[in-house]
């Protein structure tokens, strides 16, 4: 991938007089051509003279392939190879480069990257070949209907030459307001099985540069001192031990207090002087409480009247159809806290400017909020604020909070600096795992109504846990009658069609500071519905695919497509065949992000009861598959992260610390944890959807549905090595 | 201190004190930044290089402990007849996600192929334990590990 990424770099290349085609948006987001001698250069695709293609990705790539999916779009437009397909990451700007399910903000979350990009970048390409293809139909007096745009070569009318010919005519060309998108039935890289990543090459030679290797000349590194407590704040600090660590340079508490921050020569060097600091902390406002009392709390919460209702449906209706059920399904969930913990610490360096201004150098998930930070902190206007995206080492909801809380703390400890260095601002393992910003511990209560043929009839849903949304910018969009939605999303609003449903939510008192993570509510939802969904085809006696496909029946798309879902991942996985001794199936499906994904996991159960999972078969319907491989890349890693935290992994508090610290302790899911996983695809035409984040939900409770099916236990209380070992 | 380690086939002279690791001279002084910083407890393998062919954590490794010994890192790997042929399954394969591990699965990789020419499955889930892969690649990693396999078998 090239990498090209600043403002700065593009009019580089202006004053090197070289002509591009560029064909971006206007601020209205209308197509425009834009010009390379000005600051508005913001083109979706740009092609050089010498007809290297590069497509500018508005979304970073953390490793779900927005980057490759992108360029597809381009590729496909052109004509092109998705292999010569050039990418550079856009420099931040919310009115040109916005996620348009966002509004005037460019950011990267909610599984959205290519299903809003669909158009925008196809149209782009689409401009781009019918201004080429002008070009050179006025070249050569011939119709422009008698020439083809292939692999870079214009040809027809007897001529042939590569597109870099016509770059300087056609930018000279008015953008067509409305150019002609292929018909499907002609794609050839769009849903095609190519493999060609655009971030594989500099991924495996060390190359390729992650926010964690920016060097700038002079840069100081920081790391912060946080309290280990949350809500705690700095009384005072002794940096005496920390002034012997070679390359120190000098400690200062955050101007809001929150931690001291150690400035240092070196990333070691800072991460020494930061561990050789003595704080005193002031814990007359943090969190004291332990894990044990939290989640007692949030059980309590689930068995009593609800703060807010989420259905149209209250308490009361649905308890007097719980009256009339021949049996009634009974089950309390507990999920815990999570971290998210991407392979890459958090990081991110500011660079002032001779104009006073500054570069932020960041893997921005939210290039907007980067912006919007060092503004409002460092009270630099945005014009003078660049952001150079780098490759992000993971996400999964990470790098971007509604407190932007990295970006602050770059901010405020450069405040601190006299502005005339970079500050590379560094996480360690350790301070991500006790960081904060986690997925919220909930609980949730249901009691399933079942007639006497064993149909759900009603169904009482009691959850609770910390808000997400609440108190953010993000509240109008997700709060609304008092539920926030993130908390209860994939419940009332699944696919299935489950009648006489309430759900009840009440908000948990805040403990930690909390973030979405890889799927949102979807997280905790998914396992609580799909659990149950087998705990009552348990007590109907009946078969669990079956089972579903009972609430699947109607003519609505949700039913029509996760039923076809369910169907696939079911005949693929061989559901209902003989397995040998010792193996067990389970199925879990759920609808996030607009898609569809359902799981098959087989497990084998030893003697002693010790779990492995020998395989996931995996169904998704996510639309249009844009690049198929890599929706079955991201199928395959949302398994295994939906899986791996719910076998193994908490954070808890003890007294309001944090009782885990790296990885030790909050165990990744390792090599041997899934011996296979088989993805499948559903064909379709609708237009596409999310892939980063619906693998995920499905994953653990399959796995839980096998274990109960393997004569286990049916878990409800996370993680499950509480209730079972694995191997 | 001053001091001379051999990395990826020269002399290169280094400033750094004891017990510095090796992680933070390779990324921070030599500015080889493809040895990536994970956990620095050698608890995810993302700063995996060879010492003496080794594969070796080295954010668990001091500069002191280093005189005389060779040390290959990401940068330098594909020079090497098995790591390019890793490196070719793993583009075929695009195995990748983030990347932020991969440096360090690759390292472990030519390492296990370079003591066991053909790995089951069960051999790669055992040697590549140690490096962990938030993004969980893993089924493209043991399958890389057996194309790179094929291809040294030619």
């Amino acid at each position: 991938m090239t990498i090209e990424t600043t403002r700065r770099g593009f009019l580089a290349s202006a004053g090197a007089a070289i002509t591009v085609l560029a064909i971006g948006a206007d601020p209205r987001g209308a197509l425009a051509k834009t010009a390379m001698t000005g600051g508005n250069f913001t083109p979706f695709v740009t092609i050089d003279q010498d007809g290297t293609v590069t497509a500018i990705a508005k979304h970073f790539e953390g490793g779900q392939g927005a980057a490759t999916g992108l360029a597809a779009l381009i590729a496909e437009e052109l004509n092109m190879r998705l292999q010569d397909i050039q990418v550079a990451f856009a420099p931040s700007d919310p009115e040109r480069y916005n996620n348009l399910f966002f509004g005037a903000f460019q950011g990267t979350g909610g599984s959205t990257a290519i299903a809003n990009s669909y158009v925008q970048y196809r149209t782009a390409g689409a401009a781009a070949r019918q201004m080429l293809l002008t070009a050179a139909a006025a070249e050569w007096g011939v119709d422009a209907g008698a020439l083809t745009l292939k692999d870079g070569q214009i040809t027809g009318a007897g001529h042939s030459a590569g597109i870099g010919t016509f770059v300087e005519a056609a930018a000279a060309l008015d953008v067509p307001a409305e150019p002609a998108l292929k018909d499907p039935a002609d794609f050839t890289v769009i849903g095609q099985e190519i493999r060609a990543r655009r971030d594989t090459a500099d991924k495996i030679d060390g190359s390729g540069k992650f926010a964690m290797d920016v060097h700038l000349d002079n840069q100081m590194v920081a790391a912060i001192a946080r309290s280990p407590r949350f809500g705690g704040v700095v009384a005072s600090f002794d940096d005496s031990a920390a002034r012997d660590v070679p390359g120190f340079i000098m400690a200062q508490t955050l101007p809001n207090k929150a931690g001291v921050v150690a400035f240092a020569e070196t990333t070691w060097a800072a991460f020494q002087a930061r561990d050789a600091l003595v704080v005193d902390w002031d814990d007359s406002n943090a969190e004291t409480r332990s894990s044990d009392q939290i989640r007692d709390e949030l059980i309590a919460a689930v068995n009593d009247a609800p703060q807010f209702t989420a259905t149209d449906m209250d308490a009361a209706a649905v308890d007097t159809l719980l009256q009339g059920a021949a049996q009634v399904v009974e089950q309390t969930f507990y999920l815990p806290l999570l971290a998210h913990s991407p392979m890459e610490p958090l990081t991110a360096t500011v660079e002032p400017t001779a104009d006073g201004g500054v570069i932020v150098h960041d893997g921005a998930q939210f290039p907007t909020a980067d912006t919007m930070v060092m503004n409002q902190v460092l009270e630099i206007p945005v014009e003078k604020i660049q952001v150079n995206t780098l490759y992000a080492g993971g996400f999964f909801g990470r790098r971007a909070t509604p407190n932007s809380d990295y970006l602050v703390e770059l901010a405020l400890a450069f405040a601190v600096t006299d502005r005339t260095r970079p500050v590379k601002l560094v996480w360690s393992r350790e301070d991500d795992v006790t960081g904060g910003y986690y997925r919220p511990a909930f609980a949730h209560k249901i009691r399933a109504g079942l007639d006497g043929d064993g149909n759900i009839i009603a169904w009482d849903h009691r959850v609770s846990g910390q808000s997400i949304f609440k108190g953010t910018a993000f509240e109008q969009m997700i709060v609304h009658d008092g539920v926030d939605h993130g908390s209860v999303e994939g419940i009332a609003d699944g696919a299935y069609a489950v009648p006489g449903m309430h759900v009840g939510l009440t908000d948990a008192k805040p403990a930690t500071s909390v973030n979405w993570w890889r799927s949102v509510g979807h997280s905790h939802t998914g396992y609580v519905m799909e659990v149950m969904m087998d705990a009552c085809a348990d007590a109907a006696g009946a078969d669990p695919v079956d089972y579903r496909l009972r609430y699947l029946s109607g003519d609505s798309a949700d039913a029509k497509r996760m039923a076809a879902t369910i169907r696939l991942a079911a005949e693929q996985a061989g559901w209902g065949s003989d397995l040998p001794a010792g193996r067990s199936r389970g199925i879990a499906a759920h609808k996030s992000f607009n898609s569809y994904c359902a799981q098959v996991c087989e497990i084998s159960t030893d003697a002693d009861g010790v779990v492995q999972i020998e395989k996931f078969t995996a169904a998704i319907d996510c639309g249009v598959a844009v690049t198929p491989d890599v929706v079955r890349a991201q199928i395959e890693g949302g398994i295994g992260y939906g899986v791996g935290h719910v076998m193994r992994d908490a954070i808890t508090l003890q007294d309001g610390a944090v009782a885990q610290s790296n990885f030790p302790d909050y165990e990744p899911l390792r090599i041997s944890d899934i011996k296979a996983i088989d993805v499948h695809i559903v064909p379709s035409a609708e237009a596409p959807t999310g892939v980063g984040e619906p693998g995920t939900p499905p994953a653990g409770p399959a796995l839980a549905n096998a274990i109960a099916r393997s004569g286990g236990p049916r878990i409800t209380m996370l993680p499950m090595v509480g209730a079972v070992a694995f191997a | 201190m001053t001091r001379e380690l051999k990395l990826n086939g020269k002399t290169v002279t280094v400033d750094a004190p004891d017990g510095t690791p090796l992680l933070w001279v390779i990324r921070d002084e030599l500015k080889l930044t493809g040895t990536k910083f994970g956990c620095g407890v050698a608890a995810c393998g993302a700063c995996t290089v060879h010492v003496d062919g080794q594969p070796t954590r080295s954010c668990q490794t001091y500069v002191e402990d280093l005189e005389g010994a060779e040390v290959t890192t990401i940068e330098a790997v594909g020079a090497d007849p098995i790591g390019a042929a890793v490196q070719q399954a793993w583009t075929e394969l695009d195995v990748v996600q983030c990347g932020y591990c991969q440096s360090g699965q690759i390292m472990s990789a030519v390492g296990l192929l370079s003591e066991n020419p053909k790995p089951t499955a069960d051999d790669i889930d055992s040697y590549m334990w140690g490096n962990a892969c938030r993004c969980a690649t893993y089924q493209r990693i043991r399958a890389g590990v057996q194309r790179a396999a094929e291809i040294l078998e030619g």
